[in-house]
């Protein structure tokens, strides 16, 4: 039994039978982070001495067997963009590079209210810009599949760790595609959920209207164990729902049987990578063998999703990241400053990496004077087009099938030259977010030895439906226990 | 339609997000913008007429509640992360000068 390898509710099992302790459990995970974390590098920050000492908590609510739950001493890390107070949270930005949080974020609480033990925190695209974790201003994570490749972005660091079993389960963050993508990347299953389902109080901001925290797992069922613990009202984010949290695992054995399974049209084209379609293919009569109707939808509006997402982007980031401004919290450059102006200058050009440069800057111009209804204004008119595509096809359908990108891993640095190369590389993610809808990603097959990823997009609120089919799938597959030879 | 945003423009939207920047990267931003807003001007190909812009994601309802005082993070706690401080406030050089 390695116990780096086990999924959640393997490790609850040892763990409530006392067959190991949280103790030992994390202890592994911190060695083999120390070990093999030196090639991966998914990890900012690594939280040794808290991790032992909630994992110390954690045992002893188990012996006293009050108020255990199933994540109770279960190690996992968390994506940067975070708050966990008293542990660094960097946004992989030099701007904020020695910041700690003064409080928790309502996901942070609630993971330590379960018992979860927090390992640390990992890389990302700075800000969340990005889709290879390159941008991060500290150093670039590798694909545990083969360490010449990117993890996918922004969520690398949460999808590598959890790939190479450095972490029990993670946390993620998906603004468009972002915890989807390098679970595709990384053979790892993770959802996006409905925005407004899992509150936002602690994140930090890159685009308020799109940012969707969720959690990234060995499976659908831990994925759905995790969701359940951490989604749910908070008075502190008022667009969070006010419904109550289904009990997501209790239903995941529900039969898919007869459900209706729509293929967009328009995400099978010309452009995706053979393997990739042909993994997609056969995935599709794995679900009809499930006993599903497949039916073809169309999503019209699909090749406009990526410049409407990108300029709301722009806009929503270039307001967010005005706070960094080197005068309350961050780096802070003040020399031969003449006046508080000379601060924010200063500080915001040493501060910010390029990429982030280049988008609050087109955020500004697509906002400005003279701009602002051609851009923006044009941008929140397609986006009504966008959700509306998305409600006429589940209108007829349970939920989609789509893959998460049309290629699998690239190489480091081959796309870092061409910001607009780069962002084609969201086109199959990035059209839920503006829609507001759950999707969730699973691995479905290896393209030339590297993981494919498919995403099941489902109604509003109705991330129950997309865990039943998922896990249907993985009961009958087993592309999702796959591990990197790392 | 091509739109060129030349490097005067990107100086200008620079200084809007108060963002230093030198010649050299106003150069090399200036020809990416005129690419990427390009490649957004696809937008003009849809119809829009009649259609409102996106407004929420889901929640349609206002959210409110009593304004009362509650407990929250102290002066003090506040200021650990500020760059500089001085009896109790941030510290900053001049906002409004007289120069």
């Amino acid at each position: 039994m390695e116990l780096t390898q086990l999924s959640i509710r393997e490790a609850h099992n040892l763990l409530t039978t006392k067959k190991i302790s949280s103790v030992e459990l994390t202890q592994a995970m911190l060695d083999r982070i120390h070990e093999v974390d030196k090639k991966v590098k998914s990890y900012v920050t690594v939280t040794d001495d808290l991790a032992l000492e909630q994992a110390k908590q954690a045992d002893e609510r188990i012996a006293k067997g009050e108020n255990v739950t199933p994540l109770t001493g279960i190690p996992f890390s968390m994506k940067d963009c975070i708050s966990t107070r008293g542990v660094r949270t960097t946004c992989s930005s030099k701007i904020l590079e020695n910041y700690v949080p003064q409080y928790n974020a309502t996901v942070t609480n609630k993971l330590a209210e379960a018992g979860a033990v927090l390992l640390g925190k990992t890389n990302m695209d700075e800000f969340g810009m990005g889709s290879s974790c390159e941008n991060s201003a500290f150093f670039n994570t590798h694909n545990p599949w083969d360490l010449e490749r990117v993890p996918g972005g922004s969520s690398g660091g949460s999808a590598a760790a959890m790939s190479a079993s450095l972490a029990t389960f993670t946390i993620g963050e998906d603004t468009g595609g972002s915890v989807r993508m390098p679970a595709g990347f990384c053979n790892v299953t993770g959802i996006k959920p409905t925005y407004g389902r899992v509150s936002r109080y602690g994140l930090i901001a890159l685009v308020s209207s799109f940012d969707s925290i969720g959690p990234m797992t060995r499976d659908a069922y831990d994925c759905a164990t995790v969701l359940e613990h951490i989604a749910g009202h908070d008075p502190h984010d008022s667009t969070t729902y006010q419904l109550p949290v289904p009990n997501y695992t209790k239903d995941i054995n529900k039969p898919v049987k007869g459900m209706k399974l729509g293929i967009p049209k328009e995400y099978f084209v010309a452009g995706m990578e053979a393997g990739v379609e042909s993994a997609l293919q056969e995935a599709i009569r794995q679900f009809e063998k499930l006993g599903m109707e497949i039916h073809e939808v169309s999503l019209p509006h699909t090749k406009y999703a990526l410049p409407v997402y990108y300029l709301l982007l722009f806009a929503e980031a270039s307001a967010n990241l005005a706070r960094m401004d080197g005068t309350r919290f961050g780096l802070s450059v003040s020399e031969n400053a003449k006046d508080v102006i000379d601060i924010y200058l200063q500080t915001r050009r040493e501060g910010f990496g390029e990429e982030v440069k280049r988008r609050i800057m087109l955020g500004a111009y697509a906002l400005s004077a003279g701009y602002y209804d051609a851009y923006y204004l044009k941008a929140q008119k397609v986006r009504t087009l966008l959700r509306r595509d998305f409600e006429t096809a589940l209108a007829s359908c349970d939920l989609l099938l789509a893959p998460t990108c049309p290629t699998t891993a690239f190489k480091l640095g081959e796309k870092t030259s061409d910001p607009l190369e780069m962002y084609l590389s969201d086109i199959y993610v990035v059209a839920t977010n503006p829609a507001g809808v759950p999707a969730l990603a699973l691995p479905c097959g290896f393209s030339k030895d590297m993981p494919v990823g498919m995403q099941l997009i489902g109604k509003h609120l109705d991330e129950s439906t997309l865990f039943q089919v998922a896990h249907a799938y993985q009961q009958v597959t087993d592309w999702h226990k796959q591990l990197p030879p790392i | 339609m091509t739109q060129t945003i030349d490097t005067k423009t990107v100086k200008h939207v620079a200084f809007l997000v108060r963002l230093g920047i030198s010649e050299e990267e106003a150069q090399k931003f200036s020809g990416q913008f005129s690419s990427i807003i390009d490649y957004f001007n696809m937008l003009n190909e849809v119809d829009t007429e009649n259609v409102p812009p996106a407004s929420d994601i889901a929640n349609a309802e206002n959210v409110l509640r009593e304004d009362e005082v509650k407990p929250s993070m102290s002066r003090e706690e506040f200021l650990k992360n500020a760059p500089q401080s001085e009896r109790g406030y941030v510290k900053v050089p001049t906002v409004l000068g007289d120069e």
